[in-house]
């Protein structure tokens, strides 16, 4: 058995990679994940990756925000200390509107990129996970559990087939380690 | 698809031949991986030595009170606010470009939203700053939070715009910084897997550990895009509140319904000047002709002739209403405005932001690039002088005449001026060091489908209309100033 642990197929072109991705899973060959410099549209289906749900975490997080602003306003100067403002409501609801609108903001902003960053293990100073240091130049790396698909010879194959211009086998994951 | 093709008759955002995935990585961090120029090192200690004088005025300030200012008891608000104001302007193109823009799916804007951001951040902090001078007491400055005190607890006052203001500028610097550092990250981890030792190990700490996974950019897609959806309505929320700061007082001049959308068409304008200002000593100095071309520098002096003429019928629009409301004050002080002592400042402000953006009607005008980066600097005089009109004019002839006074500055209030362009661009030249100015997945992005070599395939292929073709070579050479030979259009 040998030590090697992922095979990576690097395309220099987003098209070709996304026909490499459809011959491996002709084959039944899982991917493992995908590293690319830019966003490629249409890959989360032919990976089967469901949508996400950012954005009902960003309407949770910006609808707090409104209620803690009205709640807060509405506290202060309705109840803790009403003040005698010409003789109108102490309750001025169009008066709360900006500051609702702006909690809303950002609440709704911090809370998803916080979200994000949470999900998927962004934080300053943590290790990059890289597999190969080009993906995030001018490859797109298709990696493939090489313990998962036996038959190295037949991934090979196959990337190369599909245009990859090159085919590397990984014995550790992530090369980005020191 | 990641490159379904873009019809052949729009522009081609990206030009220049041989125009690689790596190429644009290697063209953007030129400027970030080698050493600086000459031409950085001039502006860099130019705007230092303007960031010094801006340390040294607002220390002064801080010293010896806001009593070092030339305002006086009639004219209470003056260069502070006039900057403040003017900063805050600047700073909405950035959001306009990155956000709206986004919105609308105008692919343009890709290789300019990071600067425009960056610049925007820049001068949110700059206008801040103002407002932490302008307070007298600047270490109370946390009175204007609603925080728990042994006043009773005494709150902050909702019903106040200034209290809006706080919120909405706070809201606006944080949520611009978290929008703009998010599309930085990708960027970021591009630089960190291309240098070694300390570089390497400072640029994987900012990086937050990117990898650039599917799930990654998927999810990054979608937050981007809610990220602009927010903002879009921020940017409009926020200087809608600050024109209240002014708009909900009862001087003439300032007491006016227009208010809103005047100052937000007026902020829209000088935000892209601003950016125009940059962006074509940018382009230049750092070699980026290729990724801001003369179709993004038409496309933002489009955008300047239409906010400038808004901003013009708005001018007009207030003259009229003067009359047409017939109350003596109002009237009073739009002919104080046009005709009296400050009559030249005016008249400074209705021929730079009026009359100077209408000669981009003309194609020879908007598309020579010195006369749009001397008609960006004269349409940014013109915005700081608008906002000057607005403070000073409706303050120095109040109800009562006995306290009718001029205003001038003293040397403190010229000096945080001066100092805070120092500031500004001494953090902007630092940016252009430290991370890349032009966001260079997103251009990669555009590579497939909208650059010029992509066209010059297809059309090589014939696989488009024979007409279209041609209208796309002729467009080209009436377009761009630095590229495609159309003789090597001829070829094919």
């Amino acid at each position: 058995m040998s030590n090697i642990k992922y095979i990576l197929g690097h395309f220099a072109d987003p098209d070709d990679m996304m026909h490499g991705i459809d011959k491996l899973q002709e084959n039944n060959i899982s991917v493992y994940d995908v590293f690319t410099p830019m966003p490629i549209h249409g890959i989360e289906d032919k990976l089967g990756i469901r949508r996400s749900r950012l954005g009902k975490v960003a309407f949770g997080f910006g609808i707090t925000g409104t209620i803690t602003a009205i709640s807060m306003i509405t506290y202060m100067l309705v109840i803790d200390w009403p003040m005698n403002i010409g003789g109108k409501p102490h309750f001025a609801f169009p008066d709360f509107v900006p500051i609702m609108f702006e909690l809303t903001v950002l609440f709704a902003a911090f809370g998803m990129v916080g979200t994000y960053f949470f999900v998927n293990h962004l934080a300053p100073g943590r290790a990059p996970r890289v597999m190969d240091l080009r993906a995030t130049n001018d490859r797109f790396v298709v990696a493939i559990d090489a313990k998962a698909n036996p038959s190295h010879d037949k991934i090979d194959d196959i990337l190369k087939k599909a245009g990859a211009v090159e085919v590397k086998h990984n014995e550790r994951k992530y090369v980005s380690y020191e | 698809m990641s490159s379904h093709h873009e019809s052949i008759l729009r522009e081609p955002l990206v030009t220049g031949q041989n125009i690689t995935y790596s190429k644009v990585t290697e063209d953007i961090l030129v400027p970030v991986e080698n050493k600086p120029n000459k031409a950085w090192w001039i502006g860099f200690i130019v705007s230092a030595m303007g960031a010094g004088l801006w340390v040294f005025s607002v220390s002064w300030t801080f010293w010896f009170g806001v009593g070092e200012w030339g305002l006086n008891k009639t004219v209470g608000w003056a260069w502070d606010i006039t900057g403040f104001v003017w900063w805050v302007g600047i700073g909405h193109a950035g959001t306009l470009i990155s956000a709206v823009l986004l919105l609308f799916r105008q692919n343009w804007r890709n290789s300019i939203n990071r600067s425009a951001e960056a610049m925007t951040i820049f001068a949110v902090i700059c206008a801040a700053s103002y407002i932490i001078s302008h307070m007298g007491r600047p270490w109370l400055f946390h009175w204007a939070l609603p925080l728990p005190n042994q006043y009773g607890s005494l709150w902050v006052n909702f019903n106040s715009p200034l209290v809006w203001d706080v919120f909405a500028i706070s809201t606006y610097f944080s949520v611009s910084l978290v929008f703009w550092y998010t599309g930085l990250l990708p960027d970021i981890a591009t630089i960190r897997d291309r240098a070694m030792g300390t570089r390497r190990r400072i640029y994987s700490i900012l990086s937050f550990g990117w990898n650039g996974s599917v799930k990654t950019w998927q999810r990054f897609e979608l937050v981007s895009l809610i990220l602009a959806g927010v903002s879009t309505p921020l940017v409009l929320s926020v200087h809608t509140i600050v024109s209240m700061d002014f708009a909900t007082s009862v001087v003439p001049g300032w007491h006016t319904t227009i208010f809103p959308p005047y100052f937000v068409a007026g902020a829209i304008f000088s935000g892209f000047a601003m950016v125009q200002t940059l962006l074509l000593v940018t382009r230049k100095v750092m070699n980026f002709e290729n990724y801001i071309t003369m179709f993004h520098i038409e496309s933002m002096n489009k955008i300047i002739i239409l906010t400038g003429s808004i901003v013009g019928v708005a001018y007009l629009t207030e003259l009229f209403i003067a009359w047409y409301s017939g109350v003596e004050y109002e009237q009073y002080a739009f002919l104080n405005r046009v005709s009296g002592p400050y009559w030249w400042a005016y008249w400074i402000m209705m021929t730079c932001n009026v009359i100077s953006p209408q000669l981009f009607w003309i194609k020879k005008v908007r598309t020579s690039i010195a006369l749009s980066w001397i008609l960006s600097i004269v349409v940014n005089i013109g915005m700081w002088f608008e906002r000057f009109v607005i403070i000073v004019t409706s303050l120095h002839r109040d109800y009562l005449p006995s306290s009718w006074v001029m205003f001038y500055p003293s040397w403190v209030d010229v000096g945080i001026f001066i100092g805070s362009i120092g500031v500004f661009f001494t953090l902007f030249l630092l940016f252009l060091r430290v991370l890349p100015a032009i966001a260079m997945a997103e251009v990669k992005l555009l590579l497939k489908s909208s650059s010029d070599q992509a066209k010059q395939k297809l059309i090589a292929e014939k696989s488009v209309d024979k007409g279209q073709a041609e209208y796309y070579i002729e467009s080209l050479e009436k377009y761009d100033s630095i590229s495609p030979k159309v003789a090597e259009y001829e070829k094919v």
